[in-house]
C-alpha cells in the first residue's frame, strides 16, 4: 500500500493544483476591459445641487414609472407582499451614512450628510455580480460598459444580490403586476422569481435619449455621458470638482460619481 | 436490490409512512411557493439567502461523512472501518441529494435551472458547486451500488471501482472548498471575506459528518443486529473530537482578527450575532447556545471514558451536530446579511411554509438513508 | 421469448393508444382548424412570409434571435420588409399590429396547448387581454 499511497497523493496534488488554477485563470481572462475601445457610459451626481432639495424624489419616480417597478404596501406579515421585505427599487434616495458606510469621518459638513442622495446600480467596470452569475443572465456589455440584465435567462438564484456591494439589486419575491400602479406598455414588466436592477436605460440610450432619472431631475443635478469621449459632459464635470465613489476599495471601479 | 427495502417490520413501515406524510406536507408548501412566489418565505431584499441555503451549506459538511471513513480505510489500510465505508457513502449520497434539493427550492424560476447547463459559466462558483456536488453524488452512488452488488455475489468489487474510490477523497475536499468559495470570495460581505472560511468548513464538516454517522450507527445498533464494534466507533469519535477542537480554534482565530484590528465592518457581524445591535437580538440566544453546546461537547469528547461510553457519546454527538447546525447554518449565512452592505439590519425568521419545505427535504434524506441502510444490511444478512 | 403472444398484443395496444391523436387525425382528414384574425389596423404583411407557413413555424426562433441580438448584444438594427423598417421588438412590432391577443396569439397556442411565458413580462396591449 505504501507505494500506492504516495503515488496517489502525488496525483491528487497535481490534479487539485490544475483544477484549482483553471477557474482562476478563466476568470482573470474574463475581467472586463475597462475604458478600452467603445463607449464607457457613466453618471455624475452633483451632491451640492441635489442636497438643496432633500425631499425631491423625481429621479426615482420617473425611473420606476418608466420601467414598471412595483410598489408594495406597508404591512406586518412575512406571508404577504410587504414593502419591508419585498421592496424593489432601481434608484432611490439614501442616507449618506448608508450610501457611504465606510466613510467614517464624523465631522463632515451638514450639507453633505444631512440630506439623502440618489443611489443606483454603479455599472462597475469590474462587477462582482457579473462574476458570480451562473448563467450570464447579468453581463457586461463591452460596447458601452453597461451591466445588463437578461430577464429571459435569470434563474433567480440571487447570487448577484449577495455579491453586489451596493445593494443595487432587487428580487421579485412575488408577481409584481398587481402592484404596478400604472403600467407602461412600451416596457416589459418582470415576473416573479427574477432579479432586476437599473440598466442605465439602455433602451432609451438606443434612441439617443438620456436615462429617465437624468431627464427627470428638475435641478440638473445628474449628468450622463461617455467617459471615453474627450469634452463630454461627464468628463468636464469630473475634472471640475472633487468626486467620490461608493466603496472604491473593493476594486469594483463604479461608474457613478458623486461631486461633493 | 430495492426489493429488500420493501420488506420490513411494522415499526419500519410506520417510520416510512411518517416520512411520507412530512414529505407530502412540505411538497404542498412548495407548490404554494411555486404559485405565489418566494415571498412566502421569510427572506427579504436584504437577507436574500436564508434557511434553505443555510441547510444546503450545513449538509455539504455532513456529506463529508464518507471521506472520513474512506480515507483511513483505503489510504491507510485501517481495516476496522471496513464494514462502515458503505454506510458513510450512503449518508453522503443522501446528504448530497438534500443539498441539491435545497438549492432547487431556493431558485426563483426553477424551470430555468437548466440554463446553468446550457450556458456554463466557469467564472461563477455556483457553476462549479453544481458540478462538484452532482459529481460527488454520482461517484458515491456508483461506489455504493458496485460494492453492494459485489458483496451480495460474495465477490471482490471490480478493479475499475478503485480509482473512483480514490477520486472520491479529493473530491470530498473539493465540495467543501467550493462551497466555501461561494462565500469567501465576495468583497461585498466582510463577514465571509476570510481565507479561513474554507478550513472552517472542512473542520466543521469533519466534526458534523462523522458525528451524524455515529448517531446513525447507534440507531442501527438499537433496531438491527448491526454493530461495527468499539474500535471503529471510537476512532470516529476521535475524529469528531479533533474536528471540533480545530473548528473552535478557527473561531477563536476569527474573533482575534476581527476584534484586535478593531475594524468596524468585521466586528459588527459578530456583534450582531453574539450581542445584538440595538433592538435586533434574535440570533443572540441561538449563537450562545451553539457555543455552549460546542464547548460542552468538546470537554466531554476529550475524555476517552466518555468516547467509550455509548450513552455519553451519543449525547456528545447530538451536541456537536446541533451546535454546528446553528453555527454554520443560521449563524454564518444569516449573520453575513446583517448588517447589509448599506449598514442596515433586517430581521429574518423562517416562515412556517419555509420550515415545512425544509423538513420535507430532510425527510427525503432520511427516507433515502432508511432505504439504503435497509438494503445494505439486508444484503449483509443474506451473505452472512 | 416467453409469453410472446401476450407481449406483442400488449405492445400493439400501447402503441395504438399513445399514437391515437396521430392516426385519429389522419383518419378524419384534418387535425384542427384555427381561425386567426387579421390585425385590426389592416396590415397585410408580416416580418416573415405568412402564406407559406414560415411565420407560423419560425416565429418562436425569430423571437429568440431578436431577443439575443437586442438584449444580449445590444444590436438594434431594423428589420426591413418591403421598404419599411421595423424594430426587433415583440412589444413594438408584433403587438403593435396584433393588438388582440385573444383573437390572435391565443387561438393557436390554446389549440396546441402551448403556454409561452412571454406574457408574464411583455405587456399585452390594452383591450387585448
Amino acid at each position: 500500500m505504501q507505494g500506492g499511497r504516495r503515488s496517489f497523493l502525488k496525483m491528487a496534488g497535481g490534479t487539485a493544483l490544475a483544477a484549482g488554477a483553471l477557474p482562476g485563470m478563466t476568470s482573470c481572462a474574463q475581467q472586463a476591459v475597462a475604458h478600452g475601445t467603445g463607449k464607457r457610459l457613466a453618471m455624475v451626481v452633483d451632491l451640492q445641487v441635489c442636497s438643496q432639495h432633500g425631499d425631491c424624489t423625481e429621479c426615482a419616480k420617473a425611473c420606476h414609472l418608466a420601467h414598471n417597478v412595483p410598489s408594495f404596501p406597508k404591512g406586518e406579515g412575512a406571508l404577504e407582499p410587504n414593502v419591508k421585505y419585498d421592496e424593489i427599487k432601481w434608484i432611490w434616495k439614501e442616507d449618506f451614512e448608508h450610501a457611504f458606510p465606510t466613510e467614517e469621518n464624523h465631522y463632515l459638513p451638514a450639507r453633505v450628510t444631512a440630506r439623502q442622495l440618489p443611489v443606483l446600480c454603479n455599472h462597475c467596470d469590474n462587477p462582482p455580480c457579473v462574476r458570480v452569475c451562473p448563467t450570464k443572465a447579468t453581463f457586461k456589455r463591452e460596447s458601452d460598459g453597461i451591466v445588463m440584465m437578461d430577464w429571459h435567462r435569470c434563474i433567480g438564484c440571487r447570487y448577484c444580490v449577495v455579491a453586489c456591494p451596493y445593494g443595487s439589486r432587487s428580487f421579485n419575491w412575488w408577481n409584481p403586476r398587481p402592484y404596478i400602479a400604472k403600467i407602461n406598455p412600451q416596457f416589459p414588466t418582470r415576473m416573479k422569481g427574477v432579479v432586476e436592477k437599473c440598466t442605465f436605460c439602455e433602451e432609451r440610450i438606443a434612441r439617443n435619449q438620456k436615462p429617465a432619472c437624468v431627464e427627470a431631475c428638475p435641478h440638473g443635478a445628474m449628468v450622463f455621458g461617455d467617459l471615453n469621449q474627450e469634452g463630454s459632459d461627464v468628463r468636464m464635470r469630473l475634472t471640475s470638482g472633487f468626486s467620490i465613489r461608493r466603496k472604491p476599495e473593493l476594486g469594483t471601479q463604479p461608474e457613478v460619481y458623486y461631486l461633493v | 436490490m430495492f426489493e429488500k427495502a420493501l420488506v420490513g417490520s411494522r415499526r419500519y413501515w410506520l417510520w416510512i409512512l411518517g416520512l411520507c406524510v412530512v414529505i407530502a406536507t412540505g411538497g404542498i408548501c412548495y407548490l404554494w411557493q411555486l404559485r405565489d412566489g418566494m415571498g412566502i418565505t421569510g427572506m427579504s431584499r436584504d437577507v436574500t439567502w436564508g434557511f434553505y441555503i443555510a441547510q444546503f451549506t450545513f449538509l455539504v459538511g455532513v456529506a463529508a461523512s464518507a471521506v472520513m471513513v474512506v480515507l483511513p480505510y483505503y489510504l491507510h489500510n485501517y481495516k476496522a472501518f471496513g464494514r462502515m465505508t458503505v454506510l458513510g457513502e450512503f449518508l453522503a449520497v443522501a446528504a448530497c441529494s438534500m443539498c441539491l434539493l435545497f438549492v432547487l427550492v431556493d431558485i426563483g424560476t426553477p424551470y430555468r435551472a437548466i440554463n446553468m447547463l446550457l450556458h456554463p459559466t466557469p467564472n461563477s462558483i455556483l457553476f462549479w458547486d453544481a458540478v462538484v456536488l452532482n459529481g460527488y453524488l454520482l461517484i458515491n452512488a456508483t461506489i455504493t451500488r458496485v460494492s453492494l452488488v459485489a458483496e451480495r455475489k460474495g465477490e471482490h468489487p471490480p478493479a475499475w471501482i478503485k480509482p473512483i474510490i480514490y477520486l472520491s477523497i479529493p473530491w470530498a475536499v473539493s465540495i467543501h472548498t467550493v462551497t466555501a468559495f461561494l462565500y469567501c470570495g465576495l468583497g461585498a460581505r466582510p463577514f465571509w471575506f476570510t481565507a479561513i472560511l474554507a478550513p472552517r468548513f472542512l473542520a466543521s464538516a469533519f466534526a458534523s459528518g462523522p458525528s451524524f454517522l455515529i448517531l446513525l450507527i447507534m440507531v442501527l445498533r438499537k433496531f438491527t443486529r448491526f454493530d461495527p464494534g468499539k474500535e471503529p466507533i471510537g476512532k470516529l469519535a476521535q475524529i469528531v473530537t479533533y474536528g471540533m477542537l480545530i473548528n473552535l480554534f478557527f473561531v477563536a482565530l476569527e474573533l482575534f482578527t476581527a476584534f484586535y484590528s478593531g475594524m468596524p465592518e468585521h466586528m459588527i457581524h459578530f456583534q450582531y450575532l453574539f450581542v445584538g445591535i440595538g433592538e435586533h437580538k434574535e440570533l443572540v440566544p441561538w449563537m450562545w447556545a451553539s457555543m455552549t453546546l460546542a464547548v460542552v461537547a468538546v470537554l466531554m469528547l476529550l475524555s476517552p471514558k466518555v468516547r467509550g461510553d455509548y450513552k455519553l457519546l451519543t449525547i456528545a454527538c447530538v451536541l456537536v451536530f446541533v451546535s454546528i447546525w446553528i453555527d454554520k447554518g443560521m449563524g454564518m449565512v444569516v449573520g453575513g446579511f446583517s448588517p447589509s452592505t448599506l449598514g442596515t439590519i433586517t430581521d429574518y425568521l423562517p416562515t412556517v411554509p419555509e420550515v415545512l419545505v425544509s423538513l420535507a427535504i430532510y425527510a427525503v434524506g432520511f427516507l433515502m438513508i432508511t432505504v439504503f441502510y435497509k438494503i445494505a444490511l439486508s444484503v449483509r444478512d443474506e451473505v452472512a | 421469448m416467453y409469453d410472446a403472444g401476450k407481449i406483442v398484443v400488449g405492445l400493439a395496444v400501447l402503441v395504438g393508444v399513445t399514437a391515437f391523436p396521430v392516426w385519429y387525425g389522419l383518419a378524419r382528414g384534418t387535425t384542427y382548424r384555427v381561425q386567426l384574425e387579421a390585425p385590426p389596423n389592416g396590415a397585410t404583411e408580416c416580418v416573415l412570409p405568412v402564406k407559406d407557413g414560415t411565420m407560423r413555424a419560425e416565429h418562436m426562433h425569430m423571437l429568440d434571435q431578436w431577443r439575443n441580438e437586442v438584449v444580449r448584444e445590444g444590436v438594434r438594427n431594423k428589420v426591413v420588409v418591403s421598404g419599411r423598417e421595423w424594430d426587433k421588438s415583440l412589444t413594438k412590432t408584433c403587438l403593435g399590429c396584433h393588438t388582440n391577443k385573444a383573437a390572435f396569439c391565443d387561438r393557436c397556442h390554446d389549440a396546441a396547448a402551448v403556454k409561452p411565458s412571454c406574457w408574464d413580462c411583455h405587456v399585452v396591449p390594452e383591450g387585448g387581454q
